[in-house]
């Protein structure tokens, strides 16, 4: 077998290979406002360090997020059309439980990303059976709203954490999601596989014009 | 299907061979439609359209977000359909084009990772190209070979230009454009003053036929003295929207009904009147003997006709695609990727980015 995997929810743009054994390419780069022209690179770059070709490939496993959406349909559109193209399966997997995917304890934590306005997306999970379940979320929240949410100053891993470290309890660790822990969690089916939708958890940012003063 | 194999100039075809007749997919997604269309050179195969207009009527406009959403949803079933029309398979396909620009940027992103995607897994060269020079190579799948050189008129909901085209592989040349509204702007919002639901333009075209032209003499900007010198080629419709605006407000205020069809044919007469006098002045100028007309309002009837009278007065030719060609569709793209491909264009990096404001001189970013 061979799995790629890929997220852009956060401003990573992180691409790694997964033979079933192990994980035998990957790259990551951090650039949250260039998603559209890294993450290509970053998928031919992985199979060419494999020495794989992409009819290789047998599946695909791809971050939906939470994350800012233009960043993440990126990511989101190159895994569906990829899979279609290569006639492979495609699975999604919620981004804030890749990151959780990344440490071993404490066994209960919280994972926050950044989700500008001033607001965090965030999860909370607890350990058994050698991983991290997500009990809570995923959801967007202000982190004054997320502290008083978390009791007991709960740890909380990611960048959203590292942001507002002055009210979240910040965990050192990974802050966004890597592609390697995804494709291992996934390989030993230690993550829960999503269909590839993206979770906006936010509608569009509308409004509906009034009607026109003088009416005819 | 044969294709013709010949040696230069062409772009590689599927096995590496050289051809002036590729098998190129073309995606669109600078706006409101998921466009996808498969051409081989000049032959149209397939043009399959997702739209996300319906929802975007309550807003009274395009909203990106919401854009970019439908497209990411419509992209796959949109690829599929086009192939199954076509009768081909993804395989098959010698190379990816896509706009690249101008356009919204969330909604751009999503055509251009969905065909770098493609790129990958069929390993076939891409083409990130301009949605303008699309709008004009269209017009070869339905007229063959553009003739060299022409004045393209393109006007739609967010572009308004007169180019001068030489060679659309090459490179266009900007003679003028809107200083304010686009002219599809222009026909959405007097609609929406008239009362019709977006987009108007249609709407307008329809209402207008039972109206009189003549009811109201709107003004024509950058027509007189002064504005041809500076902006002999550029047009201006916002002072023409107010105007129709006033008027309609006077009636109101004096408790009269408004005449809508009439001043749906006014208003629809000086928009016709402004393009078509200044595309033909372009072409005198120029001594160009070709004028094309593209965008979604070059659907409208009375641009037709206009432009066909007044140019057949010059000795112009005019050329119009169907609308559906006109409007915003895949196979524009795809018809200007066959065109690269079959000159021998360099194809765009795999690190291509998207630009919500390329200029229309690039043709291939
Ligand atoms: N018959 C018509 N008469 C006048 N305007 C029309 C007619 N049909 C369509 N239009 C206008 O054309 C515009 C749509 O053009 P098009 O489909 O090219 O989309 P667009 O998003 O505006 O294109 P672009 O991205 O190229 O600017 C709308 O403003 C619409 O009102």
């Amino acid at each position: 077998m061979l799995l790629l995997a890929f997220d852009t929810a956060t401003p990573a743009v992180t691409a790694a290979l997964h033979d079933g054994e192990r994980v035998v390419a990957a790259a990551t780069s951090v650039d949250a406002r260039r998603h559209g022209e890294l993450l290509a690179p970053a998928i031919a770059t992985v199979l060419r360090d494999a020495g794989a070709d992409r009819r290789d490939v047998t599946a695909i496993a791809v971050g939906v997020g939470p994350g800012p959406f233009t960043g993440l349909r990126v990511g989101l559109v190159t895994a569906r059309t990829l899979a279609a193209a290569l006639g492979v399966p495609v699975h999604g997997v919620c981004t804030l439980d890749a990151i959780a995917a990344a440490v071993s304890e404490p066994v209960e934590l919280a994972v926050a990303t950044d989700a500008r306005r001033k607001e965090v997306y965030w999860a909370r999970y607890r350990r058994h059976d050698a991983s991290y379940h997500r009990v809570q979320g995923p959801a967007v929240s202000r982190p004054e709203d997320l502290a008083r949410e978390l009791t007991a100053a709960l740890p909380v891993l990611g960048r959203g954490a590292l942001l507002y470290a002055d009210v979240l309890t910040h965990q050192p660790g990974p802050l966004d999601p890597d592609a390697a822990v995804l494709a291992e969690a996934v390989v030993r089916g230690e993550i829960e596989l999503l269909a590839a939708e993206p979770l906006y958890l936010r509608r569009p940012d509308v409004s509906v014009p009034g009607p026109r003063k003088p009416a005819l | 299907m044969s294709r013709r194999e010949v040696l230069a100039p062409g772009g590689f075809g599927n096995n590496g061979a050289v051809t002036d007749e590729p098998l190129v997919l073309g995606i669109e997604t600078s706006c409101d439609e998921t466009g996808v269309g498969i051409v081989r050179g000049k032959t149209l195969l397939a043009d399959a359209i997702a739209s996300s207009v319906d929802e975007h009527v309550r807003f009274g406009g395009v909203v990106p977000e919401v854009a970019s959403r439908a497209h990411l949803e419509a992209m796959v079933p949109t690829v599929e359909r086009a192939c199954a029309e076509a009768g081909v398979r993804l395989a098959d396909v010698d190379a990816i084009a896509v706009t690249s620009g101008p356009g919204l940027t969330g909604a751009l992103l999503v055509g251009v990772a969905a065909a770098k995607a493609l790129t990958l897994a069929l390993d076939r060269p891409l083409y990130g190209v301009n949605h303008l020079a699309a709008h004009v190579a269209v017009d070869q799948l339905e007229h063959g070979p553009l003739p060299q050189p022409c004045v393209a008129l393109l006007v739609s909901g967010g572009h308004s230009s007169l180019l001068l085209v030489e060679d659309v592989s090459a490179g266009v040349h900007a003679l003028g454009s809107t200083i304010d509204d686009a002219a599809g702007e222009a026909f959405d919002k007097v609609a929406r003053l008239l009362g019709f639901p977006f987009p108007g333009g249609p709407h307008i075209d329809d209402s207008a036929r039972s109206g009189d032209r003549a009811y109201v003499d709107f003004p024509r900007g950058l027509t007189s003295g002064r504005d041809m010198q500076r902006h002999r080629f550029d047009f201006s419709f916002s002072g023409l929207k107010t105007a129709v605006a006033r008027w309609v407000e006077a009636r109101e205020r004096d408790g009269e009904p408004v005449p809508v069809a009439d001043v749906a044919a006014s208003f629809q007469e000086a928009v016709c009147d402004i393009l078509t006098r200044k595309a033909i002045d372009a072409c005198r100028t120029r001594g160009v003997e070709h004028l094309l007309i593209g965008g979604g309002v070059a659907a409208n009837s009375r641009l037709r006709a206009l432009a066909e009278d007044r140019a057949a007065t010059a000795g112009i030719a005019v050329r119009v695609p169907r609308p559906e060609l006109c409007t915003d569709n895949g196979a524009m793209v795809a018809a200007l990727g066959a065109e690269l491909v079959a000159r021998g264009r360099a194809p765009s990096e795999l690190d291509l980015a998207v630009n919500s404001s390329m200029s229309v001189t690039t043709v291939v970013a």
